[in-house]
């Protein structure tokens, strides 16, 4: 195994000179490292925590004991989502117990310093590492939004990795923060696609659901999508890429920052591999995104990733004034949430049937009601994971079809885009 | 017969019944952390028991949680008494430090050749010490 050469700063870390919680942060960073074959650590500049969502007693253990001891985030650190919004804490269904563990875990992380900002979206919280940068993010959706989109650094850090990084300003350098793993293998052709459907918002869910499957965690570059792409359509790949397969990286030519070209992304060396995507695996992909056939819908789940305020506007307009059938659900950060309720953009969609849930979501903790039923959603990630976390049939749709869906209270989608 | 492993990520002395999973798995998802039950519904193995055997994996798969499971497992005695694995993952191996740090106490966790493993008859008890695996 390469043996890890630390800085003196590192050892004396390593040895709890700076504490007992840095010493234990060091040794899992130093640890980590040789097994992932890194020579060195790597100072980081901001790290983004996923560990702070309840899974056991065990998460708020280690939380607590490191924030006990005196932990301190030694970088600028955002937090995903908890097991509770903790703005409405009746949405979430759980015991006094259970519900006192969720909290003690998300204050515990606060108490080290890290920001409540309780979103899968840091990126649209003000968390924006500068392309190059190394950092430090946990949660797949926003690895993949901050390598891709930003083009900054970060590795796949899971749990606790994610805060002793933090803690300790340094990770591993392998992976994803060394230039040569970060470029291009496999070409993406979509130029058979019709450009109805390349220029609907709809694919792109389909299209990273597709990624993540065939590609796992080989960095591919897309081409022949529209040039600047809208960042929510690379989020909603993202994050759908990153829930089938391993994706930490990805590159949409003329849109994300390592792919001004497809040559660019890859380096200037042949592609290992090129793939054409045609309108029937497009269709293979969304089609498994869905677990149940027919019209029946009971609820509508939107904001995986959490909602942005364009997203909301683009909703809204959707919407048209009209009232919903069923219930839906749309999840997002409290700092979206605080800019919509300022503009009063709140008030319509609420009376009209939606409940909007910030600081976590539908398929991480109890809040769809009990009892199942079919839900209907436009994210990828929310379809990879409803049937196993909450127990409901899922339908996956454009947000026109999901917003058209809960105004007549039966599924309906627009098949011909397709085509 | 004796096989040795490619790597040794954590070294340590533990002996139990071989169980082999025949997919790669999620433990996230996959894995009740409570009770060490295969409940992930797609997995060949679902409603096998894990707890107390030397699990041998393809590779992990999907969600960087499964480091918070692995540790609860440690944690409540419901883990495997070894890791061997295909293809390393760090982070199911970071799930066992992070117990080792708290005090849940820690497992042996070995890279292998998983071919070798396959070849191997069911019902083997193995022995793991070091890089020394003793099959019986």
């Amino acid at each position: 195994m390469a043996t890890v050469e630390l800085s003196e700063h590192e050892r004396k870390l390593a040895r709890g000179e700076a504490g007992p919680a840095a010493g234990l942060a060091m040794r899992v960073v130093a640890e980590t490292a040789g097994w992932l074959g890194a020579r060195r650590l790597l100072p980081i500049a901001s790290a983004h925590i996923d560990g702070c969502l309840y899974h056991g007693d065990s998460g708020v253990e280690f939380a607590r004991r490191l924030a006990g001891e005196g932990a301190r985030v030694a970088v600028p650190t955002t937090l995903n989502v908890g097991a509770l919004d903790l703005i409405h804490p009746e949405r979430v269904r759980a015991d006094p117990d259970r519900r006192a563990m969720i909290k003690a875990q998300m204050d515990a992380y606060v108490a080290m310093g890290c920001a409540p900002t309780w979103t899968c979206a840091p990126y649209q919280a003000g968390h924006r590492p500068a392309a190059g940068t190394d950092v430090a993010w946990g949660e797949s959706n926003a690895v993949a939004f901050c390598n891709s989109v930003l083009g900054a650094r970060t590795n796949r850090y899971g749990d606790f990795l994610d805060i002793c990084c933090a803690l300790t300003a340094r990770a591993p350098d392998a992976g994803l923060h060394r230039p040569e793993n970060r470029r291009a293998r496999v070409v993406i052709e979509t130029a058979a696609l019709s450009s109805a459907l390349r220029d609907a918002d709809a694919l792109y869910p389909a299209l990273g659901a597709w990624l993540g499957a065939e590609l796992g965690e080989t960095v591919a570059v897309i081409d022949g999508l529209p040039a600047n792409l809208a960042e929510d359509r690379l989020k909603a790949l993202g994050a759908a890429a990153a829930s089938e397969g391993a994706v930490g990286l990805f590159h949409v030519a003329g849109s994300t920052p390592e792919a001004p070209d497809v040559d660019a992304a890859l380096g200037g060396l042949p592609p290992e591999r090129t793939i054409a995507l045609t309108p029937a695996m497009i269709r293979a992909a969304r089609d498994a995104l869905s677990t149940a056939a027919g019209d029946q819908l009971d609820a509508v789940a939107l904001g995986s990733p959490h909602f942005s305020l364009l997203e909301f506007a683009a909703f809204e307009r959707l919407r048209a004034g009209q009232r919903f059938a069923v219930p839906v659900y749309i999840c997002t950060g409290r700092g979206v949430l605080a800019e919509l309720e300022a503009a009063g953009g709140d008030e319509g969609m609420r009376a009209a049937g939606v409940v909007i849930v910030a600081d976590t979501c539908v398929v991480v903790t109890p809040i769809l009601p009990a009892g199942g039923g079919v839900v209907m959603t436009s994210s990828g990630k929310f379809a990879h994971y409803t049937p196993a976390n909450t127990g409901y049939e899922v339908v996956y749709g454009g947000l026109a079809d999901c917003v058209e869906s809960a105004i007549k209270g039966s599924i309906e989608r627009d098949e011909a885009l397709w085509n | 017969m004796e096989l040795a492993a490619h790597r040794v990520l954590l070294s340590g002395r533990a002996a139990g019944p071989l169980f082999r999973l025949k997919a790669p798995i999620s433990f996230w998802g996959g894995v009740d952390p409570q009770s060490g039950a295969v409940v992930d519904p797609r997995h060949p193995d679902c409603g096998a028991q894990i707890a107390g055997t030397v699990l041998a994996l393809p590779s992990a798969i999907g969600s960087s949680s499964s480091s918070a499971v692995m540790l609860e497992l440690l944690r409540v005695g419901h883990a495997p008494v070894a890791l061997l694995m295909g293809r390393i993952d760090a982070i199911l191996a970071l799930g066992v430090v992070v117990a080792r740090e708290m005090g849940y106490g820690a497992i042996p966790v070995l890279e292998v050749d998983f071919d070798a493993i396959a070849r191997l008859p069911a019902d083997v008890s193995l022995s793991v010490d070091g890089s020394r695996i003793l099959v019986s």
